[in-house]
């Protein structure tokens, strides 16, 4: 019965990591920021799941239902959800600069170009 | 009799809604490490794209209905057209690293297992006396309609309750839109003006 009651926190703990790895291994920074929205999307999870109530229904209020689930959470993932999205649009938008100055997205390309380049300004 | 029956009913629906669930969670959970997996960037975008679509209906299972709108048109719509147009632009294969991926694994292993430990301590999903379900929430959905005159109690905390909040995230779209604006047009502008003095140059 454990199993069923935390089966969602560990469900977000396995996306978490999922997403953390892919920022951590993976070069391509388009990869990296894939790995990010995956973190980002582990802890709406998180917060979602704390608000879910068993038996409750969405927190629209109404006569026929007495039992609701938690609105704090869905307002702030709501609002988290709008600022993933720009941050990512941001993360995108400098990936697509370093691949105008460098010619590649890829991380140790980058770093090979950097230390070839040598010291001091360009 | 009667409410005997109901009773069986809501249980059942109960059920079905925890195993909604965790089929829902396997599902993203396999779309996500596919979107890692791939090597292929555009394929790698597409599935993104289903693992918000499956989000979207996870929070709804989770009675979270005005996130699911918000998951399934800027997650799902905007993410992917965001990613493309990054893609279109960055090129859509991604070279395979030489070294193995040991010690990123090992971390994230063990940043999940201490997570894990962590979770021991949490209330029981769906718990409706855990901490959270204890404090201003209980304010919202009584007062709320009153309050407000909203029915939707998200919307009524989103727009009344926590409006300063709602600020601070029109000033982060705003900031962020300038960065992108920003970012990208200087880069153009430095393109042309590093190309006029090698036309220069040739003449």
């Amino acid at each position: 019965m454990d199993i069923l009651t935390h089966f969602n926190y560990w469900a977000a703990i396995a996306l978490a990591s999922i997403g953390l790895y892919a920022v951590v291994a993976r070069h391509n920074l388009i990869k990296k920021l894939i790995g990010l929205s995956l973190f980002q999307t582990a802890v709406f999870l998180l917060f979602i799941t704390i608000g879910k109530v068993t038996g409750g229904t969405a927190p629209i209020l109404d006569s026929a239902y007495s039992l609701y689930s938690n609105p704090l959470p869905h307002v702030l993932i709501l609002t988290a959800i709008v600022v993933s999205v720009s941050t990512l649009a941001v993360g995108l938008a400098l990936a697509i600069l370093i691949k105008r100055e460098y010619g590649t997205v890829e991380e140790d390309e980058i770093q090979a170009e950097d230390s070839a380049a040598g010291p001091g300004p360009a | 009799m009667d409410a005997e029956a109901r009773q069986g009913a809501r249980q059942g629906r109960r059920a079905i809604d925890l195993y909604l669930n965790i089929i829902l969670l396997v599902f993203v959970a396999a779309t996500g490490i596919a979107a890692v997996w791939l090597r292929n960037l555009l394929a790698s975008a597409m599935v993104l794209g289903i693992y918000s679509l499956l989000m979207a209906s996870l929070w709804v299972v989770l009675d979270a209905v005005d996130v699911a709108f918000t998951e399934a048109a800027v997650g799902a719509g905007v993410t992917t057209v965001l990613m493309l147009l990054a893609i279109a632009l960055t090129g859509r294969r991604e070279k395979r690293a030489r070294s193995r991926p040991w010690a990123p694994l090992a971390v994230s292993l063990a940043t999940a297992g201490l997570l894990v430990y962590a979770t021991l301590g949490m209330p029981a999903f769906g718990s409706a006396d855990a901490p959270a379900q204890l404090h201003v929430a209980p304010y919202y959905l009584r007062h709320g309609e009153a309050e407000t005159g909203v029915p939707n109690v998200v919307t009524s905390v989103l727009a009344s309750y926590r409006g300063f909040d709602t600020l601070g995230e029109v000033t982060v779209i705003f900031t962020a839109g300038i960065g992108v604006l920003v970012l990208l047009g200087s880069a153009s502008r430095r393109r042309r003006n590093s190309a006029t003095p090698a036309k220069g140059d040739s003449a």
